[in-house]
């Protein structure tokens, strides 16, 4: 067999393949012919061949039956061999193939072999990859080279033994004696390496960091020889001598510094001397500023130090190198938290770097600025943040989008200014922005009483440009559908009224509805819009041709709103002003803040069968509650958790003895809540007696009935169906007191049969006045799935006039359309 | 800690060993190629964010050299430690070019190994670094 080709040629005759496929059959062939070669056991080609297969590893190719034959390369004598043999180990093997562990003895051999570049070579290849078994085997060999006095091994040992210690924690403390000497070093190799074991070592283990803290005055020192020493033609790096090593001398010191206040003060003066006595000019001094900076702000540093780590990075954001600039920026953004004034300072700064041409940089420069923004300086940022969001690239709208929306949300100076950012954002970011920010805008537009005519004007010229920002399109329907009226009547203060008639508002949705551009979740925005503008405006019969074209609309969704319309048209007209009535001002909630009582609106969803839950009116700046969330702008789940009566422990305890004689289930079970604060009874009272409408509504589906009237205390049942499961019934029990003296710590308790379920919510008060002046409220929910009849027991315990009075009673004459 | 990475086409990340970067790369090529078309002060900085990592680039004539490193790296120094390699070739090769480096790959990855070991720095000293090749190539020749 002819003897293989050199590398060289190998080389030269894949340069000349001239595509891909003419390369890959030259691999191919060459990859034969050495394959082979190596069946035939050939010692003296076997480097060469390694070396082929090597160059084609990098290339990309299959390159794994060259392993063992690497192997086979450590063991032999001659140098170059074991040379290719131990890079094609470091290439081709790692610990997940089993072939590795065959090295262990090839390597331990070496280690103790009599020319240095060979135990150089293995201390390379066990320190790139060692596995835990071999290093576990290995280390006492690699502790010992690091005794050495041959500076060549030992800065290769150093470094063998980080590798050991990340792969067998438990061996740190078999290298601790050697260290001892090793900061005394002259051989710069040496040193640095032993402060990079020396990180590895303080990084793993607290004891150790501890331990090596005292080694600070140590390092203070080479550190000051480094920069004071005059120019050494060895390590000099652009007149800086050993730049490597002050920068791993810094970061060590950082690493030890960090939450101890001894230490960081001892380094306080060579920081601020290697801070200010370092040559900017290259990149080499800026590289050893950052470091500075950096350590600088990780220690307990002193303030005047901590402002100058500041006035460097300031100065690095106006230098012209774009490096440094990135650097800059993002030192500044992980220090902004802590040293908030100081960063405000470089504000323009940052905020010129957003008009920056590089990626990177805008994308450090948008974080910080939203970092930075805050109350005072707010109407100038987001003037540049959107300026900003005009011009950048799809990839960053979706964050500085949410960003813009984040900083308005806290720090917006007047509801006009929120409103107009919002629709700014919308309409040149639209399609980027999330979708919780749909439900969101329309919870702000609706709790900014005074701006809805604004808003709806806007929203309609917006509309009028351009309909396919979807976030856009959506907000701007559901504002119309609710305050159409006050766009067609041209009320609006703040801008120029626009003269709008009712047609062209409905040609607008309608438009809406056909266009291609818009999603089904659109189509059901504008579909509920035209339907509500049918109680506001006059022209009901257009909307009526509407509603019932979408009757048989292909769109599962638009069909069945456009039939519940109809239906509401048809059947239910009396209902229809009612339920399209405006929205009330909802509640907002911090999210992070504790709930407590949480009521959400259905949204106007008519469903032909039930009545509507009432909505509360809440004053605005009372409790936190949860954010309302408008998905699709239709489902919503109303959640109403229940808070404990007054007396939870005693509760159940009674009710089984209530319920015992009638095998009922053992009572209710109140959902452990917090305290409900004062304001709360009043609660359910202002919602229902501010919305009178709802209740007559809600009457009139169920009729009212007495529950119980004896010795002067009569309690009335009202009852409502909760939206939207039929099942549960909520019945509210209105409790007047005809007697001359007030009823005091009035309880009531009922239980109902095991089919049924029951949850009770906080009464309104228990003191019921005297003479009929006031009532006490308080809902119970009854779930009712097998829809038997419902019975119930009531206990009623009071005090009158000083003695208690308790009393049980049964009530049966439930009417029949509240549980069936 | 750095990666090892000269300009490569490798795939399969294996653990040390030279990074499969072809995606971000490309990125470095495209930002070069744009920038020394349209400006002679580079344009773009040269840190690209990668997954979980850091990519420096730098480009000398027709090489480029990519370098892969972690978070806590300091990049800036990196980008020295790049043309503290580049300046280590020129001195053994006189005046290299990517052709002395495509031949000469064995002898690449010595004085590489010689300088960087599993992702720290070893020595920066040039002779230093290139005392053993030397004393291979005497070998070598006797």
């Amino acid at each position: 067999m002819p003897a293989p080709i050199r590398l060289r040629e190998l080389i030269r005759t894949i340069r000349t393949a001239r595509t891909q496929a003419e390369e890959r059959e030259m691999i191919q062939k060459e990859c034969a012919a050495i394959r082979s070669s190596f069946r035939e056991e050939d010692n003296t080609y076997r480097c060469r061949n390694v070396a082929k297969l090597l160059y084609m590893h990098m290339l990309g190719y299959p390159a794994h039956f060259g392993q063992l034959e690497c192997l086979k390369l450590i063991a032999s004598q001659k140098f170059t061999d074991k040379r290719i043999g131990y890079l094609g180990a470091m290439l081709l093997l790692d610990e997940r193939q089993d072939v590795h562990l065959l090295m262990t003895n090839c390597i331990k051999n070496d280690l103790n072999h009599s020319t240095q570049y060979v135990q150089g070579l293995a201390l390379c290849t066990l320190g790139c990859m060692g596995s835990s078994e071999m290093c576990r085997d290995l280390a006492g060999e690699v502790e010992k080279l690091l005794k050495t006095s041959n500076s060549y091994l030992r800065k290769k040992a150093a470094l063998c033994a980080v590798h050991v210690i990340r792969k067998v924690p438990e061996l740190m403390e078999m290298f601790l004696p050697a260290t001892k000497n090793l900061l005394s070093e002259k051989n710069h190799g040496v040193l640095h390496t032993s402060v990079v074991l020396l990180t590895e070592m303080c990084e793993r283990s607290p004891d150790m960091l501890a331990h090596f803290r005292k080694l600070v005055p140590q390092l203070v020192r080479i550190l000051k020889n480094l920069i004071m020493s005059g120019y050494s033609p060895e390590h000099d790096v652009s007149g800086i001598s050993d730049p490597f090593l002050q920068v791993r001398i810094l970061r060590l010191l950082r690493i030890l510094g960090r939450s101890d206040d001894d230490s960081s003060e001892a380094m306080n003066d060579i920081l601020a001397q290697v801070a200010t006595n370092t040559e900017t000019s290259k990149n080499v001094g800026n590289a050893i500023l950052y470091e500075t900076v950096l350590t600088i702000m990780d220690i307990k540093s002193e303030s005047g130090l901590r402002v100058l780590a500041i006035n460097i990075l300031g100065r690095f954001l106006l230098n012209n190198d774009k490096n440094i600039r990135y650097v800059a920026l993002t030192s500044l953004l992980k220090t902004v938290q802590t040293d908030h004034n100081a960063v405000q300072r470089h504000r323009s700064t940052i905020v010129d770097c957003l008009k920056d041409l590089d990626v990177s940089i805008k994308r450090r420069a948008m974080e910080l600025s939203f970092a930075l923004v805050n109350g005072n300086n707010i109407r100038g940022m987001m003037k540049e943040l959107l300026y900003f969001l005009d011009s950048c690239d799809p990839e960053f709208k979706a964050d500085c989008a949410s960003g813009v929306f984040l900083a308005a949300e806290k720090y917006a100076p007047s509801k006009r200014w929120h409103i107009d950012t919002i629709m700014r954002v919308l309409t040149t970011a639209g399609s980027y922005v999330r979708d919780d920010s749909v439900p969101n805008l329309i919870q702000l537009i609706t709790n900014s009483v005074e701006m809805h005519a604004y808003t709806v004007q806007r929203l309609y010229k917006a509309l009028l440009d351009d309909i396919s920002q979807q976030p856009l399109v959506q907000v701007a329907s559901w504002c119309i559908g609710e305050y159409g009226d006050l766009l067609v009547s041209g009320q609006c203060e703040e801008e120029e009224p626009i003269q709008v008639t009712e047609d062209e508002v409905l040609d607008v949705l309608e438009g809406l509805l056909v266009s291609n551009l818009s999603t089904p979740v659109t189509r059901g925005y504008s579909l509920t819009a035209i339907m509500k503008l049918s109680t506001r405006f006059s022209s009901v019969n257009r909307i009526k041709k509407v509603v019932s074209i979408y009757g048989s609309s292909i769109d599962v969704e638009l069909q069945q709103r456009a039939v519940e319309y109809n239906a509401l048209f048809k059947k239910y007209d009396h209902m229809r002003p009612a339920l399209l009535e405006r929205m009330p001002i909802m509640e907002k909630t911090a999210t992070n803040g504790p709930t407590e009582i949480v009521q959400t609106n259905g949204e106007t969803e008519p469903s032909v069968v039930e009545a509507k839950h009432p909505p509360p009116v809440t004053q605005p700046t009372s409790q936190a509650n949860d954010l309302l969330d408008l998905l699709g702008g239709n489902d919503v789940v109303p959640v109403i958790q229940t808070t404990m009566p007054t007396k939870p422990a005693s509760a159940g305890g009674e009710l089984l003895d209530l319920l015992g004689d009638l095998s009922l289930s053992g009572g209710p079970a109140p959902a452990p809540a917090p305290s409900v604060p004062t304001s709360q009874p009043s609660f359910l009272l202002d919602g229902l007696s501010s919305q009178p409408l709802f209740n007559d509504i809600a009457a009139a589906a169920i009729p009212p009935m007495t529950a119980y009237n004896k010795n002067g205390l009569k309690i009335d049942f009202t009852f409502e169906r909760a939206n939207p499961n039929p099942n549960i019934a909520v019945i509210t029990i209105h409790a007047s007191n005809s007697t001359e003296a007030d009823m005091t710590d009035f309880v009531f308790q009922a239980a109902v049969p095991k089919t049924f379920q029951l949850q009770l919510l906080s009464p309104s008060s228990n003191v019921v006045p005297a003479l009929n002046q006031g009532t006490v409220t308080q809902v119970i929910r009854v779930l009712n799935p097998q829809k038997q009849q419902l019975r119930m027991r009531i206990k009623l315990t009071y005090t009158l006039k000083g003695s208690p009075v308790q009393d049980l009673a049964e009530v049966n004459n439930f009417p029949p359309q509240s549980w069936q | 800690m750095t990666g090892n990475g000269v300009t490569y086409r490798n795939h399969g990340e294996n653990y040390n060993s030279p990074l499969s970067v072809c995606l971000p790369v490309s990125v470095c090529l495209y930002r070069s190629a744009y920038s020394s078309v349209c400006h002679a002060v580079s344009v773009h900085s040269v840190f690209v964010e990668y997954k979980d990592f850091k990519l420096i680039y730098r480009q000398y004539a027709a090489l480029y050299i990519v370098v892969g490193v972690t978070d806590s790296e300091n990049e800036l120094s990196v980008y020295e430690l790049v043309h503290n390699f580049v300046e280590v070739l020129d001195k053994y090769f006189s005046r290299v070019s990517e052709l002395d480096i495509m031949f000469n790959l064995d002898r690449v990855h010595i004085i590489l190994d010689e300088m960087i070991q599993n992702g720290h720095i070893v020595e920066t000293n040039r002779s230093r670094i290139l005392a053993p090749l030397n004393a291979l190539d005497k070998m070598a020749d006797s």
